[in-house]
């Protein structure tokens, strides 16, 4: 069983929740941008939520179904079609085999996460199938889709097969679930997109004008953005502390300073350890919206306090908890 | 003979990571601390802890919140804060009487295509290359961390007179095994990257490989000597 790769799209990886254990070997994290995303795509298809799935950059790919699928879409909506008709997002969609799923009519720009029943199967690389395209480590030959890939799916969860029983498609068609996610997907206006962050190790080392410029002005978004992180232009930040800092650890939502004034915010492959001061900490709650921040959008970052990032961090594992449990009953018609 | 170290410093780095700081300076007694505590969490890892990333004068330990979420009224973020505060003393022990990490040999092919930078450095320290080249592979070095890169160490023990400022220009990309000086110190690029450090010679050796267990040649707390070997040699191990 395979997806046929009939076109790659903009950026399509395959990913999962990240390579964990390596970071002191300096090997980067990698993983879905938005990993509750995977995960919620994961749970509406049967699988476990550390499966490996893709994910897709403003454009996605044109796949052929090898065989029967379920499947299921999150993140951004990127216009996925099969036979010209719209798939919803955020549900579970049973497809017969020979079917193509394309991405022709986008109606936002973002990043998107595919599911499939079973998981794409590439080999694990140090206990993770997600890609690090700098290291050319992981998912398929560590880099991305091109045209004529073969994806291989694993084996199916007994409850993705109970569900795709449900669901009946006919004979060469497909059916979405009448059931979704309570929670729409995030939503891409022309505002600044809120983030919430705690103040950084090296914080206080900061004006006290360029501290509040921080939570007080949006940040754009500039090109020089990629899977590692992205470099941000707004007011400069003024560290008054001078002295090279001595390396130190630096993850996914680090929000470093260089000595230009101008931050950037680290993303799922960035580097283990960092000299540049940390400013500030984007919540893991809040982590899901950096991977819709494209060239172009603005951010406004907004204080909150460990006690309320950990409240946040925990209903967010509740949600997903429970999301988990609904799919089991569905999948039993309970 | 034992430095005392500095009690640590906690702070959070967001809220699924805490970081132990052991002041601001590199030295040997604080690094062995943070070595011991990091091998220590490796063996007895505390409910929750993920990974560790030790740094030359932090600890950053990442851990999962949703593990220690019956706390009580104690944020999952104390908690850890705890479980850390009461291992510190069997860490400050086992600093006592760590023995020295493994003494690993890289090497090196200095000058010519390899070291393209040697000339340079040389002229800066008022030195002939073969002098360079024998002061550059005279000490044990120390892995004080492993990061930047996969494989890729930050080594203390430098002699001071090779140090050289960084190129103003950094070379668009730097090969694998390239063995470079930047400022005080010195260092091996483990991945072709862009690079802006002064090349004095290069490693066959791969200092990262996920076929291999463990897929990192060197870890902290390792010793780590440059041999001299000349260019014929470095073909035949780079093959």
């Amino acid at each position: 069983m395979s997806l046929t790769v009939l076109k790659p799209g903009l950026l399509t990886t395959v990913q999962d929740l990240g390579r964990f254990g390596y970071q002191q070997a300096g090997l980067v994290v990698s993983g879905a941008l938005d990993p509750v995303a995977l995960r919620t795509a994961n749970l509406l298809v049967g699988n476990p939520e550390t499966a490996a799935g893709l994910e897709m950059t403003l454009r996605g790919p044109r796949l052929r179904l090898a065989a029967d699928a379920l499947l299921a879409l999150t993140g951004a909506d990127l216009g996925a079609t099969i036979g010209g008709q719209s798939v919803p997002l955020g549900r579970p969609v049973a497809v017969r085999a020979g079917t193509v799923l394309a991405f022709d009519k986008p109606t936002a720009s973002g990043r998107a996460w595919l599911a499939v029943a079973g998981g794409v199967a590439v080999p694990s690389v140090l206990g993770s199938r997600a890609t690090y395209l700098r290291a050319a480590l992981g998912g398929l030959a560590g880099r991305a889709l091109l045209v004529g890939d073969e994806l291989p799916v694993g084996e199916w969860p007994a409850a993705a097969r109970r569900l795709f029983d449900l669901l009946k498609p006919a004979g060469v068609g497909w059916v979405a679930a009448r059931w979704h996610l309570a929670r729409e997907p995030l939503a891409r206006t022309d505002s600044s997109l809120p983030v919430r962050a705690l103040p950084g190790p090296e914080y206080e080392q900061f004006s006290p004008a360029s501290q509040e410029a921080f939570w007080a002005e949006p940040f754009t978004v500039t090109t020089a953005a990629d899977r590692m992180g992205a470099r941000l232009s707004g007011p400069l930040l003024e560290r008054l502390a001078t002295g090279e800092l001595l390396s130190s650890a630096v993850t996914f939502g680090t929000v470093q300073v260089p000595a230009g004034g101008q931050p950037i915010v680290l993303l799922a492959d960035c580097q283990t350890t960092g000299g540049y001061p940390r400013l500030a900490q984007v919540i893991t709650a809040d982590l899901g919206r950096l991977a819709q921040a494209l060239p172009g959008t603005r951010l406004r970052f907004q204080p909150t306090t460990l006690a309320e990032a950990q409240a946040l961090y925990l209903a967010q594992e509740q949600h997903l908890s429970a999301l988990a449990r609904a799919v089991h009953l569905k999948s039993l018609r309970l | 003979m034992t430095t005392s170290c500095p009690a640590p410093h906690f702070y959070p780095l967001g809220d699924a990571a805490v970081v132990l700081e052991f002041g601001q300076t590199i030295d040997p007694a604080t690094h062995r601390l943070i070595q011991a505590f990091s091998q220590l969490l490796t063996q007895h890892p505390p409910p929750g802890l993920r990974e560790v990333v030790p740094a030359f004068a932090t600890l950053t330990v990442y851990y999962d919140p949703w593990v220690l979420r019956h706390g009580r009224g104690k944020l999952p973020y104390e908690q850890m804060v705890s479980a850390l505060q009461n291992l510190l003393p069997a860490a400050q022990a086992a600093a006592t009487v760590a023995a020295p990490g493994p003494l690993v040999e890289i090497p090196v092919c200095y000058g010519g295509a390899h070291g393209p930078d040697l000339e340079l450095v040389a002229h800066h320290a008022q030195l002939f290359p073969e002098e360079v080249i024998a002061r550059h592979a005279a000490p044990d070095y120390l892995v004080y961390m492993v990061g930047f890169a996969p494989g890729f160490p930050y080594l203390g023990g430098l002699d001071a007179r090779l140090a050289t400022p960084r190129r103003a220009q950094p070379r668009p990309l730097v090969p694998a095994g390239a063995v470079g000086i930047a400022g005080v110190q010195t260092g091996i690029y483990s991945l072709p990257t862009p690079g802006g450090w002064q090349l004095i010679g290069r490693t066959p050796r791969r200092l990262f490989d996920p076929a291999r267990t463990p897929p990192s040649l060197l870890h902290a707390g390792d010793r780590l000597r440059f041999v001299p070997i000349s260019a014929v040699e470095f073909e035949r191990l780079h093959a």
